[in-house]
């Protein structure tokens, strides 16, 4: 399908592909195997600017971004993350995450803060974290415990994130903590954190069933002394910050989600048309033509409602919540379904890890997880529409 | 510093077809490529500059699509490229090529080092390298595997050989043909691609060089191909088995019969 996409998407489109199958197929198995953090790969993704394509050039970046908009390059950055993610979905998130962390000081950042943290993540010297999720806080957000007490410039941090995404790795983090936890989720405020910071450490790196190249940590607080001038926007701005980074960074998970499928699809479609039996290639039974083209037109679908959701956001709509919820949705599902049909293809084969099909389905099913499980998206858009019935 | 890469476009493929008539390569729907050992000397000028600074220019003769692969070592972070292109200098050997890159090097002006690949994928003559620098008359070491320090006047290399390596000190300007083990190619960044697609590629004929007409093209090379095939495929061995007093008398048999 031609999705419109300018000169220099194709470019990118391009690259990412090339480095898709030149350098992280390579290694995939070895790293989900081992559950190592890609440096390596990163350190190519970097080299290549990828980090730098949503960050506007005047800190660092590649987006120009016109005068009067504060966030621009999520098509791109849909881009890049689906096509690393068809080689493997726990590498590319890595990646993905890493601009979940950078979009909350993009969009509530000052300019001293955006001077000071944005060219290192634009070049991908660092990587960026978003810490919200805690042991008794995941789908409830608004009970979360962590907590910043104001004393002599400085906000105090006590608490524990868990389940984080770069965690241990990144060197900048977005933190919500409670500075009133008597306002409720109107209490809650959002950090940019140090690594490094006195108080800040690192507790267990989780074990997971898919996206293993990725890391999963746990944040310790422990009287952690964070500057004031490292709050973002102002107290209380907390879950506004969240839900406003989400609803961009939403369609990242989502692209994430479309690249696993298509890359299921892709190794499906080789495998049916290699695999003989009963005399003739699987391909030549109506049966398994009929589930590789449901499973291309879900996928097709899929990148249609992502690709037009990062580019409402690009083109300045701020109202994205409830179609950026549907993107996220959609997609994941899809992944899920796609990968789990492309295993069945595979047949027995399919369920031993000596090929390569079976991690797609393992790392397809965080994307119905993550950034707010699919149960979550579902409130999201419900809400929306209510609220637009009774407009 | 002025850094200078000779590089050459080739048809991606390890199984050259070749048209017995006209003694050519077939080249149609294979797609063209750097060279891969031009790759490596393309990376080698990247992290030189970014190691002492310097301004990388890279040049290739060749048919006007040759252009596609200068713009591709623009991508990896070459500064300039230069694309000699001429009907005159279609046939050219080695030594005319060689001869044509150089003086299209005297033209650049100043240079401190010269970089190739130790020789091209579809030719595999290793002669353009050496060659260049013998019109040039300056020193050349092949096989380079690494650039160790580069100062003011010399350079420290290491050249491959069968057994090991050689330590090598040479004055500077001079020109460096390296192996694979010197480096690993970058792939392009994205700055660099939407650079490569901007930038203006200087394009220079025989007559903006001054070539003397008698020393290009297919008449002013001293090499001329005769024939040019695929030699036959070796057909697989017999294996004799049984016990040895037969087996040897078989193979007697069979090899008084072969030897006349």
């Amino acid at each position: 399908m031609d999705y419109l996409l300018t000169d220099e998407q194709k470019l990118l489109q391009e690259l990412c592909r090339k480095i898709a199958e030149e350098k992280i197929a390579p290694v995939a198995k070895e790293l989900d195997e081992k559950e190592e953090f890609p440096w390596q790969i990163i350190k190519i993704l970097a080299q290549s600017d990828l980090f730098g394509i949503f960050i506007p050039q005047q800190y660092g970046g590649l987006l120009n971004l016109p005068e009067g908009k504060n966030i621009g390059g999520v098509l791109d950055l849909c881009i890049a993350t689906e096509e690393l993610s068809r080689a493997c979905g726990g590498i590319a998130v890595c990646y993905a995450a890493s601009a979940l962390g950078t979009f909350p000081i993009i969009l509530y950042g000052n300019k001293e803060q955006k001077e000071r943290y944005l060219p290192d993540l634009a070049k991908g010297g660092k990587l960026a974290a978003f810490a919200i999720t805690e042991p008794e806080a995941g789908s409830d957000a608004s009970s979360i415990k962590t907590t910043a007490v104001k004393k002599d410039g400085y906000y105090v941090l006590n608490g524990i994130k868990h389940f984080i995404t770069n965690g241990g790795e990144a060197d900048i983090y977005v933190v919500i903590a409670m500075t009133d936890k008597t306002k409720g989720p109107r209490g809650a405020s959002a950090f940019i954190v140090e690594k490094g910071t006195t108080g800040f450490n690192f507790g267990k790196k989780e074990e997971k069933l898919g996206i293993r190249a990725s890391v999963t940590r746990e944040l310790i607080f422990d009287n952690c002394k964070v500057p004031e001038k490292n709050l973002l926007g102002k107290e209380g701005l907390g879950f506004i910050i969240t839900m406003k980074t989400f609803d961009v960074s939403r369609p990242g998970v989502a692209a994430q989600a479309v690249g696993i499928a298509q890359g299921a699809l892709d190794l499906a479609l080789k495998y049916a048309k290699e695999r003989q039996q009963f005399g003739k290639s699987i391909s030549s039974f109506q049966g398994i033509q009929w589930m590789l083209a449901d499973m291309a037109t879900q996928v097709e679908a899929a990148r249609a409602l992502v690709y037009a959701v990062a580019r409402m956001i690009d083109n300045g709509n701020t109202s994205v919540s409830k179609e950026s919820a549907m993107a996220k949705l959609f997609a994941s599902d899809v992944a899920m379904r796609v990968t789990t049909d492309a295993v069945q293809i595979f047949g027995g084969y399919g369920y031993m890890r000596d090929y390569p099909i079976e991690k797609y389905m393992r790392d397809a099913k965080i994307t119905q997880i993550y950034e707010g499980t699919n149960q979550i998206q579902r409130n999201i858009i419900f809400l929306q529409l209510i609220k637009e019935l009774a407009k | 510093m002025n850094i200078i890469v000779c590089i050459k476009q080739v048809p991606e493929t390890t199984e050259v077809k070749i048209n017995p008539e006209t003694n050519t390569l077939i080249r149609e729907g294979i797609k063209s490529i750097i060279n891969p050992f031009d790759m490596y000397a393309i990376e080698e000028a990247v992290r030189i500059k970014e190691k002492y600074g310097a301004k990388t220019t890279v040049i290739t003769m060749g048919p006007p699509q040759a252009e596609e692969a200068l713009r591709e070592a623009i991508a990896m972070g070459i500064d300039e490229a230069i694309l000699i292109t001429d009907r005159s200098l279609a046939g050219s050997d080695t030594w005319a090529t060689s001869y044509t890159l150089s003086k299209a090097i005297l033209k650049l002006g100043s240079f401190d080092i010269i970089l190739c690949g130790k020789q091209a994928s579809d030719g595999d003559t290793a002669q353009v390298g050496p060659g260049i620098s013998a019109h040039l008359d300056i020193p050349q070491v092949t096989y380079v595997k690494k650039i160790k320090e580069i100062t003011e006047k010399s350079c420290f290399v290491e050249r491959m050989t069968e057994e090991g390596y050689e330590v090598i000190l040479v004055s500077l300007p001079c020109l460096f043909t390296v192996v694979k083990e010197i480096n690993e190619p970058r792939l392009p960044s994205l700055r660099g691609l939407l650079k490569a697609k901007q930038t203006n590629i200087l394009k220079w004929s025989a007559k903006d060089l001054n070539l003397d007409e008698t020393k290009i093209g297919l008449k002013g090379s001293p090499t001329q191909v005769i024939k040019i095939f695929t030699p036959p495929s070796r057909c697989g061995g017999v294996i004799f088995k049984g016990e040895t007093e037969e087996v040897v008398e078989k193979l007697f048999s069979v090899l008084k019969k072969e030897i006349p």
